[in-house]
Formats: structure tokens, sequence, C-alpha cells
């Protein structure tokens, strides 16, 4: 459908912050911080095994997703697909690595 | 030596910054003190910043800054007679990681005319005693991790253990005035001297977690310290920066930061359990917490910590800015790994596999390589690419013959060799042995305490 001027608004344009880091030298940890109930439940319907398994490329079976209403927050953890410090990591702190869920397209409510 | 007679109300936590040589203010501590301090507890260390300090053996702090930050700790702690902890001394608490910061102490006390007796409590393991306990089926993996077998414990270059509080509470029982603890959990530095004092395991155990970073519990994480009041019931927590607070938002958000898990955290002896806390402010910059349990286990585990030797690594950096290059930048990365791979067998002999090679295109995908979805052409690119061989020389040697191709390689397609931009002469550098993480195992120990050795030194026994 034609939808002129329409910027594609982002999971990282509704958070007060996404974040991410290590959790220890083998697991990563990812955080969208929403700064209300309304866009804690956008957040929450979002983010699902299938999009990181997606996003990350990492099983779905290794990821752990933790829902916190209270927070507005939802964190989601799974093993470094990279050991850190290794030849490959290019992300030591795993601090960077929140962008591709951030960068994530929140679907408009049909029309 | 602190008082020992009987349980007090509460116990008071001075915790002044994230990590030692981290700096803050003379006004935190003195702060701290007037809030009335039963002990001063910082971390010396943390495996966040890689393998490499506890394969090398080296401090990430810098002397200088661990030296200006105990000088006003051990001030602090003589004058108000209180005892200082200090965990994971020299960043992966190594034994010379210990004894570094030893000598620093020591050296500072000798100076300023204290007398303080100090404890040392090593945490470093040998290969051939844990190979031991692992014929004894005594050492368990930890998700994601494989079982451990022998040939792993042997390729460590360190292997360290991670102390609950109980040795460190031995120590301070000894009649320390300042513990140098080599690795322990973050959390057993601050809780070590609560417990001790009689403070329930529940929020002794998730105050502190939640110091254990300094700042990261407030309002404004870079403001540094923080002060944690335990008593039977639960813990109160502010800010030490009297412009910075405390919310319940920000302290819940806490349990969030590098853990895998945020209701639950394992220690030593058993688990912390959060789900069930209430946090609830004061006054608009302290908060109260409440509801926190502690499951002790079933049986006591000690997490090691290990790193290997991967090989020794050179790095090279060169720009690209031609945006005939860039447009096809993807191309140009497969052409060079293909060239430099025939070049190294060819030249140096070299079988693909017994070296290896990891070529970064910052500015336009270095960061999060396959995960990065169709990157826009860059305006430049900066080129790094590291090198990884079985020793310096091969890798240095690799390197240099990379280096016309860093300078020159052009498109399959191209009819002339262009020229990038170096950034420096020589444009590689050696950064000598790299290691790995490669321990993430558990031993069963039948006594907190047995893995660890205490030292014991005061200022008239010198």
């Amino acid at each position: 459908m034609p939808d002129t001027g329409h910027v594609p608004l982002t999971l990282g344009d509704l958070a007060l912050e996404v974040r991410s880091k290590n959790a220890g030298p083998f697991w990563m940890t990812l955080e969208a911080f929403m700064p209300d109930e309304q866009t804690y439940r956008i957040a929450d319907a979002l983010i699902t095994t299938e999009l990181i398994s997606e996003l990350y490329h990492v099983p779905p079976a290794s990821l752990q997703i933790f829902r916190i209403p209270d927070l507005h927050v939802v964190k989601v953890s799974f093993p470094r697909p990279v050991v850190q410090g290794s030849l490959h990591d290019r992300d030591m702190h795993a601090g960077q690595h929140h962008v591709p869920l951030a960068n994530t397209v929140v679907p408009r409510p049909s029309l | 030596m602190p008082d020992q007679s009987g349980p007090p109300d509460s116990v008071g936590i001075l915790v002044p910054t994230g990590m030692l040589g981290g700096g803050f203010s003379p006004e935190t501590i003195t702060r701290g003190i007037s809030l009335g301090a039963d002990v001063i507890a910082v971390d010396g260390g943390s495996t966040d910043s890689g393998p490499y300090y506890l394969g090398a053996d080296v401090a990430k702090t810098a002397e200088a800054a661990v030296r200006r930050d105990l000088r006003l700790l051990l001030a602090a702690a003589s004058s108000a007679r209180i005892p200082l902890i200090v965990g994971s001394c020299g960043t992966s608490g190594t034994d010379s990681g210990v004894n570094w910061v030893a000598d620093i102490v020591n050296a500072i006390c000798a100076e300023d005319g204290l007398d303080l007796t100090v404890a040392k409590i090593f945490s470093e393991q040998h290969a051939d005693q844990l190979i031991a306990q692992l014929e004894r089926g005594r050492i368990h993996a930890l998700p994601p991790s494989e079982p451990l077998d022998a040939a792993t414990l042997r390729r460590c270059a360190h292997i360290v253990a991670m102390m609950g509080h109980e040795p460190i509470e031995k120590a301070l029982r000894a009649g320390a005035d300042v513990v140098l603890a080599g690795r322990a959990t973050d959390t057993a530095v601050s809780a070590a001297f609560a417990l001790m004092r009689g403070m329930p395991p529940g929020p002794t155990w998730h105050a502190a977690k939640i110091v254990e970073c300094g700042g990261q519990a407030t309002t404004n994480p870079r403001s540094g310290g923080v002060f944690a009041r335990i008593d039977q019931h639960g813990f109160t927590i502010e800010p030490l920066d009297p412009d910075t607070a405390c919310t319940p938002t920000s302290v819940a958000a806490h349990m969030l930061y590098e853990t895998v898990n945020p209701y639950t955290m394992r220690e030593p002896g058993g688990t912390i359990q959060v789900a069930g806390a209430r946090y609830a402010a004061v006054d608009e910059r302290i908060v109260r917490v409440e509801g926190s349990r502690f499951e002790p286990a079933g049986q006591y585990t000690v997490k090691l910590e290990g790193a290997a030797l991967t090989g020794y690594e050179t790095v090279s950096f060169t720009g690209i800015r031609d945006p005939q290059i860039l447009r096809s930048i993807d191309v140009w990365a497969e052409f060079f790994e293909k060239t430099l791979t025939e070049q190294v067998e060819s030249v140096l002999e070299l079988a693909p596999g017994s070296w290896g090679a990891d070529l970064r295109l910052y500015g336009y995908n270095a960061i999060l390589g396959e995960l990065e979805r169709s990157p826009a052409t860059p305006a430049e690119v900066g080129v790094m690419l590291l090198v990884s061989a079985d020793d310096q020389e091969t890798a240095t040697a690799i390197s240099k013959l990379a280096n016309p191709l860093l300078l020159h390689l052009p498109l399959p397609t191209m009819s002339y060799l262009p020229s990038f931009a170096f950034a420096t002469s020589p444009a590689h550098i050696d950064r000598g042995a790299a290691y790995e993480f490669v321990l993430n195992h558990v031993v069963d120990v039948d006594s907190p305490t047995e893995m660890f050795r205490l030292e014991m030194k005061g200022a008239s026994d010198a």
C-alpha cells in the first residue's frame, strides 16, 4: 500500500533505551526499556523467540526472554555466538549488538 | 579491627566506585563515612574487558590510579576504624594481581604511617589439582559450555576460582583491617562483612548485587559511589553524590545489568531470588528494598575462570575512500581474503587453517558482520586486518605479506593498481599473545575456603 511521507517507526524510536552487554564471557543480554505501558505492550508483542532468532542467527532453544511489565522492560539473553575476545569477536563487551533489535520496524496498526 | 560484640541492628556498606582505580571524589568517602559506614568494599576486577588480563596476568587499571584510590580509602578506613575489602585484585584476581595491590597498600601504609593488618587471599589454581577434581567427577559445565576435559585445563595460562564471602569473612575474623582478595564474586566483596555481623542473607546478597557496579543503580551512572544499609528486614540504598538519586526503577533495573536472568543469581553457596522484592521510595533519592530471598544450595560450588593462549596476533590498518572500490567493498574483501590465503600458502608455505585472519570493514559492517542487513555504501572504510598465528614471527610475516594488498589490491575487474591510505607507518602493530576464556565450569567443594589461601601480615610484623 503506498504510504507517502511515512518514515518507519522502530523499536529504538519508541524506547527510552535499547541496550546490549555481555553477561559474563559466554552470554549476551539485550534489554528494551520502554517509557510506558502502551509502548511496553508493543515491545512485548514484537520481541518474540522467532524475531530474536532471525535477527541474531541464534537457535530458538538457546533464548531466554524475560517480560517485566513493572519496569516496562523486555530482556533477552542468549549464548554469545562468538566467544568474547576470540579472533572473530568484533564487539568485546557486546555493547553494540542492540542495534538489530533497536532497528526493528514496529508494525503500524492496520488502517 | 572491628568491634565484634553482638549483632548490630544494621550494617552500612560504602562502595566508592564500580572499580578500584576508576576514581571518585574525596567527598564521596567523607559522605559515606558520615552516613555511618561499617565497611568499605570495592571491586578490583572483572572479566568484562576480555581474557587478556587473566591470560597475560596483568591489570587493566593504571598503578597510579589504583594508588590514588587506595590512599583515600586506606586513610578513611583507618581513621574510621572500619575494614576495607578489595575483591578481584589486579583485574583478574591472579596471585600476582593480589601481590601487586598488596605492594601498593604496604607502600601507602609505610608512607602515611598507617598501622593496618593486611590479609591477602589467593585464588589462583593449578591445573593438576583441578584435573584430580575432574577425575573425581566434581567439575561440572555451566550452560552453554561443554563438559570439561583435562587438556583444556592444561591449555590455560592462568586459572582462578571465584570465592564467595567465606574466605573474606575468615580473614576479617582473623583480625584483618584490609582484605585483598583474589578472584571473588562481585557480590561477595560487599556481602562478607554484613553476613559476618549477622545480617540476613536475602537482603544482604541483594544489596551486594545492587551496589557492585557503583553508580549503575542510580539516575546518574557516572556519579560514582553508593551507600547501602542492611538490616534484619531489608536494605536501603542511596547515591553518595547528593545531586544523584536512587529511584525504585533505577534500583530494580540494576538486576538486569550484565545478568542472564534478572530474577535469580547463583552465588557459590546458593541463589539470590529477587522476584518477590518490593522497591519503595523512602524519599526522593533513597530506596527501601524488602522481600529478597537467598536459597541455600544443596552443594556449594566454586566457579572457575581460565584463559588459554590462542596464538600471537598482528593488527594492520588502512583506509579506503575511493567510491569505485567502496561500491563493491564486499567483492574487494572477498578478493583480499582469497589473494592473501594463496600468497601465504605459496610464499610462506603455510596451509590454510594453520593461521587465522579477521578482515574488518569499519564504517561498513565490521561490528555486526553478517547480522548487518544490506549496509549502505559508505563514504569511507577503515580496513582492519587481524592476523593470528602460532608464534609472533609468523603473524608478523603474514601481515607483511598482506601489506601490499592493504595498500594496492584492486577489484578483480580493475586494470590498474589503486593506492589506499595507510594511517601509520609501519601499517602493522604486533599485539603479542592473545587469549580466550575457556572455562565456564564449577567445582563441588566440601568447604567454601578449601580452594583459597589466606596470608596475613600486620604492619608490626614487617
